[in-house]
């Protein structure tokens, strides 16, 4: 089974992961001014590239904290692991930061 | 037998094997790529082929098929085969149902066995809501004229005795739907089948060659750039099924695609003790068993992204767990081998078929887990939408548009395991 190297809980079983999807997919700024090709590019469309993909993971059955992490949709090695930056969290999916 | 001091036969010595029946002549041409063609379809896997086949029936024959592997490389020869047309909505039910019609007759279409066996499918339900939206599902396919019933859980022992109905069980049977006219075919021989037959029409069927790129002009495609040179083309028919994404981003035309690994496996090779399809959606598996005795298996897809033609470990083993809890007689059945396809799921589990923002490249992708079935339905009606440069009726409500119109076929309820 494939390790994956949580940044706070270092490397555990990929089952204990969840996968996110792409990583970087703001909600829109004014969503009432969006169009209805904009509002379907939203929902519906993400990246598929076969390659290096910046992604979203969380460690489910862990620290439950999300992270990105960039990994080759080729071999499925992940490339890079690391805290989401505010501007690729998705405020729409993702919980919020409670004490 | 000759023995040291008898004479030595007058006739030259024979090969070893020179008595085996002669090996079979290749079924199609493995034609070299001419510089132009009417048409050109991308992806040389059963939709890409079934499409040729039936672009052959219209008179349309000045045709290339290229595929950047081997034929039928793809998902075409590593689906677990399963044919049924029991999906909810109007829109599924007529080009799986046109499908299931020509699968009864394509044997004889082909002049070529394909091993179809309609032998019936089961999707269990095992929750009370499972069973309300199987009896919808039931009415809603009579309604379109598909047959289909509802069976408690005696009547589907007796259709399977081996699913295991006692109340003993994490998810107990509480019924299932079951469509008498669904069966698998041999899937390998259904893509020979259409190759030769495309072959014989003239068509031209041409293995390693990857299309790289396209050449544009406006609004318009004016070819393809190959590994094995450019092709000019009048039109393009895009058949690459896990690869779509690849090729729309060569054209600069965003589809809502995902590309999944999605795994099967089969048993070492076992007496006949298996009469029909199982599926479980809940427990999640689905089972038949091959005409030479393998049990084909299969679930849904690993969840991440993935072009690599392989999976991870634990979805195969949930999918065997889930099994031997649905058929405690698979208990010392031995696994043979497991493999994978890269499969092009959309949002609402429903193909994605039809016209793009080039007038002459027509799409044809999105089938995700589901595809094998639709074969000869979806060759026939793309053949059709290539042929008169708009959708056919039956692939009309699968446009890339139904995105932003919301018009979506969410056939999630009927395919989200199933395939
Ligand atoms: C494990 C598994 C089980 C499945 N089980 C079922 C089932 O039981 N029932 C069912 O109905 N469906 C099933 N499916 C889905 C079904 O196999 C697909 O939906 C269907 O095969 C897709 O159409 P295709 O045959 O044309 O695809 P493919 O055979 O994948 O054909 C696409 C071809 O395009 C080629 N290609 C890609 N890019 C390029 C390029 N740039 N240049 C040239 N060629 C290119 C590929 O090499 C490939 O051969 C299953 C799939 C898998 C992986
Ligand atoms: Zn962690």
């Amino acid at each position: 089974m494939q390790l994956i190297a949580c940044p706070w809980c270092g490397p555990r079983e990929e089952i204990e992961f969840s996968y996110g999807g792409q990583a970087a997919v703001a909600y829109p700024a004014d969503p009432a001014s969006l169009s209805d090709e904009q509002w379907a590019r939203f929902v519906f469309f993400r990246d598929n590239p076969k390659g290096p993909f910046a992604e979203r993971w969380v460690h489910s059955a862990g620290c439950r904290r999300w992270f990105g992490a960039v990994r080759d949709t080729r071999t499925y090695e992940f490339l890079s692991v690391g805290p989401l930056s505010a501007t690729t969290a998705r405020t729409s999916v993702l919980p919020e930061a409670t004490p | 037998m000759t023995h040291a001091g008898t004479t030595a036969p007058t006739t030259a010595p024979t090969p070893p094997g020179a008595d085996l029946p002669e090996h079979q002549e290749s079924l199609w041409r493995s034609a070299e790529p001419k510089r132009s063609y009417d048409v050109v379809i991308v992806g040389g896997g059963g939709h890409g082929l079934a499409t040729a086949h039936y672009l052959a029936k219209l008179g349309i024959t000045n045709v290339a098929v290229l595929e950047k592997g081997w034929l039928a490389g793809g998902n075409m020869a590593r689906n677990t085969t399963l044919i049924r047309s029991n999906y909810l909505w109007d829109e599924s039910a007529g080009i799986y149902e046109h499908a299931l019609k020509l699968w009864e007759g394509l044997e004889e279409d082909l002049g070529y066995p394909i091993l179809f066996s309609q032998r019936g499918v089961l999707n269990l339900a095992h929750t009370e809501q499972d069973v309300r939206d199987s009896v919808r599902r039931v009415e809603a396919n009579k309604l379109n004229g598909i047959d289909a019933e509802w069976l408690d859980p005696d009547e589907v022992a007796k259709v399977c005795p081996i699913v295991n109905v006692s109340g003993d069980i994490r998810y107990p049977v509480q019924g299932a739907t079951f469509q008498a006219r669904a069966g698998i075919a041999k899937h390998d021989y259904v893509a020979w089948g259409f190759a030769r037959r495309a072959s014989e029409a003239g068509i031209d069927i041409i293995e390693n060659c990857e299309v790289t790129g396209f050449v544009a002009d406006g609004d318009r495609v004016t070819g393809v750039r190959t590994t094995r040179g450019d092709i000019a083309a009048g039109t393009v028919a895009l058949c690459a099924a896990g690869h779509t994404s690849v090729l729309l981003d060569m054209l600069g035309v965003p589809a809502p695609l995902q590309s999944h690994p999605l795994q099967a496996l089969v048993s070492e090779l076992l007496e006949p003790v298996h009469p029909t399809i199982v599926m479980s959606n809940a427990v999640h598996v689905y089972v038949s068993q091959a005409h030479k005795g393998e049990l084909v298996m299969g679930a849904g897809v690993d969840t991440y992204n993935g072009y690599g033609q392989r999976g991870a470990f634990h979805i195969i083993e949930r999918q065997m767990a889930a099994a031997v809890e649905l058929f405690p007689v698979f208990a010392r059945a031995h696994l043979l081998r497991s493999w994978a396809g890269v499969v092009d799921v959309t949002p609402d589990a429903s193909p994605i078929v039809g016209a793009t923002p080039y007038e002459n490249v027509f799409l044809n992708c999105g089938w995700g887990t589901g595809g094998f079935k639709a074969t000869p339905g979806l060759g026939w009606a793309f053949a059709d939408t290539v042929a008169h440069g708009r959708p056919h009726p039956l692939v009309a409500p699968f446009g890339l548009d139904r995105f932003v119109t919301g018009a979506l076929v969410d056939e999630h309820g009927a395919a989200a395991v199933a395939h």
